[in-house]
């Protein structure tokens, strides 16, 4: 097969392409891996190849006093969120798509409409809330916090889901005497097993990234989650900010979310374009 | 095995009045059809009759006991829709077992009516396949079949047909019928647009126009003895023929309904004359489209098959006998 001179431009620009959004979008991570390799002033060079490799800062790291109580936090946050925030969403979704009640789409609407307002909006309110319920330092003040800002995105997707089920599924389910209850968990959850996957997904990533409020709710160390571990980590001085450490947490923190990804990938696809046609 | 009564049940959704009234009466073991065109509210009659809809006002009962608050789960009714409606997550068995397991009967007691069902349409050999793993008419089958499991009172279809080609849903069609034959005394409601399914299948048939019913009877008496031009009009194929105006005036009538069938060829003295405009050749007749004058060519069916070339003038003449005479409000002079 031979090109003409305006194929190859073409073919060339695409690929150029290509490697400038890759490129783009990898270089940060990149660059965290590559410094958290690095050891002592090593850090302080600019290089973008791999000239040494020392795992010392991992060390460091996981030695620290309480970065392994960390990521506990943090998973057992982001794990308790995911499901009670699954659990919410899917009994309220399937509410608000089947059954008839007045004022259903403004609920939807203002479901929707919270999950606009920034966070720092309402961080007084809340921090009033989670002293109020006497959950202050506790992970039960990041669990209900990050369930509140996860749950409109989930029930708006949920919602979207089951309003694509055809409907006579349920009907032929109410005739064999299930129960609502029945409808959704032997019925309604294996089909929208995708978007469960999916939305639970993302709210773990959401509950798992975040810092604010888990900066402002928690007090001791032991309590932290891994944002808040990683952007308090100090040195040996104040004046110095230990880079390396900092580069090896985030490194250690972000895998299992990548592998998580991996795994789920094809029922994210799944997920993200079933409720777009019928299959 | 229920006789069901309607005393003068309405339906509304919201403001709009849906089923406007209706009373009847459906026999044990009977094979009754209700027909219409869309939206006369044949679907939500036997929803209603599922109890997946309450109805608004009026009373329903089933063998005597009033059933408008009862959840259909209770009423002792099976359902067959028209997309299946199979659960896709789960394979044919438990398809058809999950409603004995919301029962909670014993596994063996569901294991053996669902093979009973099973070999009854002849589907054990797919018990392990998923629905997306059937062909159209199998997994109406399987549809069929979890309605059996549930040993009901009342069997419902809501056009479980047209999802089907031509072929299958003639072949699905005697195995319906085949099946009420089987299980003699339960009672099967039927609901259908197509009234050559409602001719072919139902004991009775009950014709609904916008929530009224037009009439029920036989279809022989649906056929023969119309109660109104609609149902005239409605059943049989090709649809009876209509003059008015002077036609209908040499009669003593205000529309005067004849079916292609009761319409001679005759070259003396016919009553009305025309030329052939078209002629349809089905196969088994000959149907000649004659032009007379009036708003619609006269379709006239052939005898013995015989065409008719293109531009020919015929002479026709009616069967008095089976004359339908209608008065302005549509009703039959007899």
């Amino acid at each position: 097969m031979t090109l003409t001179p305006w194929e190859w431009t073409k073919l060339i620009g695409f690929y150029a392409l290509v490697v400038i959004i890759v490129v783009i979008s990898i270089f940060p991570f990149y660059y965290a891996i590559l410094t958290s390799f690095k050891s002592g002033t090593a850090i302080f060079e600019i290089n973008y190849f791999p000239v040494d490799f020392s795992v010392q800062n991992y060390i460091t790291v996981m030695t620290g006093r309480n970065f392994i109580r960390s990521v506990i936090n943090s998973v057992f946050i982001s794990g308790v969120t995911v499901l009670l925030a699954l659990f919410l969403a899917v009994t309220a979704s399937y509410a608000l798509s089947r059954v008839r009640f007045r004022g259903r789409s403004l609920l939807l609407i203002t479901i929707l409409g919270v999950s606009m307002f920034p966070q720092i909006a309402v961080l007084a309110g809340l921090f009033e809330l989670i002293r109020f319920l006497g959950i202050y330092n506790t992970p039960w003040a990041m669990v209900l916090s990050y369930t509140i800002f996860t749950l409109p995105f989930t029930v708006w997707v949920l919602t979207t889901f089951m309003r694509d089920l055809p409907i006579e599924i349920e009907e032929a389910a109410i005739i064999d005497g299930a129960t609502p209850w029945n409808i959704i968990t032997k019925v309604f959850m294996p089909l929208l097993w995708p978007a469960l996957v999916t939305t639970g997904l993302l709210a773990f990533i959401g509950a798992w990234n975040e810092f604010l409020f888990a900066l402002t709710f928690t007090i001791s160390e032991t309590q932290r989650t891994v944002p808040v571990a990683i952007a308090l980590l100090s040195g040996a001085s104040e004046q110095e900010i230990p880079w390396g450490p900092i580069m090896a947490a985030s490194v250690i923190v972000t895998v299992p979310l990548v592998i998580l990804v991996l795994i789920f990938q094809r029922k994210i696809v799944a997920g993200l374009t079933a409720g777009g046609v019928k299959g | 095995m229920a006789e069901i009564i309607l005393k003068n049940v309405t339906k509304s959704f919201g403001q709009i009045e849906v089923i406007k009234g209706v009373d009847l009466l459906i026999k044990k073991g009977e094979f009754m059809v209700f027909v219409g065109p869309s939206g006369c509210g044949k679907s939500t009659m036997l929803r209603l009759i599922s109890g997946l809809e309450g109805i608004t006002t009026g009373e329903m009962t089933f063998d005597g006991e009033v059933v408008n608050n009862v959840i259909p789960s209770k009423r002792g009714i099976a359902m067959v829709f028209q997309s299946y409606a199979l659960y896709p997550h789960m394979n044919v068995y438990n398809n058809m077992a999950f409603g004995m397991k919301l029962a909670k009967s014993g596994t063996d007691d569901i294991k053996q009516r669902v093979e009973a069902a099973a070999k009854l349409l002849q589907i054990e050999h797919l018990l392990d396949r998923l629905p997306k793993q059937l062909s159209g008419g199998q997994r109406q089958r399987v549809a069929i079949g979890r309605a059996i499991v549930r040993d009901p009172r009342v069997f419902l279809f809501d056009e479980p047909l047209s999802n089907l080609d031509a072929a299958l849903r003639v072949a699905t069609r005697l195995e319906i019928a085949k099946l009420h034959h089987n299980m003699g005394d339960v009672t099967m409601i039927y609901v259908t647009h197509d009234q050559v399914e409602a001719m072919t299948l139902a004991d009775r048939i009950c014709v609904l126009r916008d929530g009224y019913v037009e009439q029920v009877g036989t279809p022989s008496e649906l056929y023969e003895k119309p109660d109104s031009i609609f149902v005239a009009g409605f059943i049989g194929s090709p649809k009876m023929n209509f003059l008015e105006g002077e036609f209908a005036d040499a009669f003593d009538c205000t529309t005067l309904g004849i079916r292609s069938e009761h319409i001679d060829f005759c070259d003396e003295n016919p009553v009305w004359e025309g030329e052939v405009v078209h002629t349809e050749d089905v196969g088994s007749d000959n149907y000649i489209f004659v032009e007379i004058g009036s708003n619609e060519p006269l379709i006239v069916r052939s005898p013995g098959r015989k065409g008719s070339e293109y531009g020919r003038k015929v002479g026709l003449k009616p069967q008095d006998q089976h004359l339908h005479r209608f008065n302005h409000e549509g009703h039959p002079i007899r």
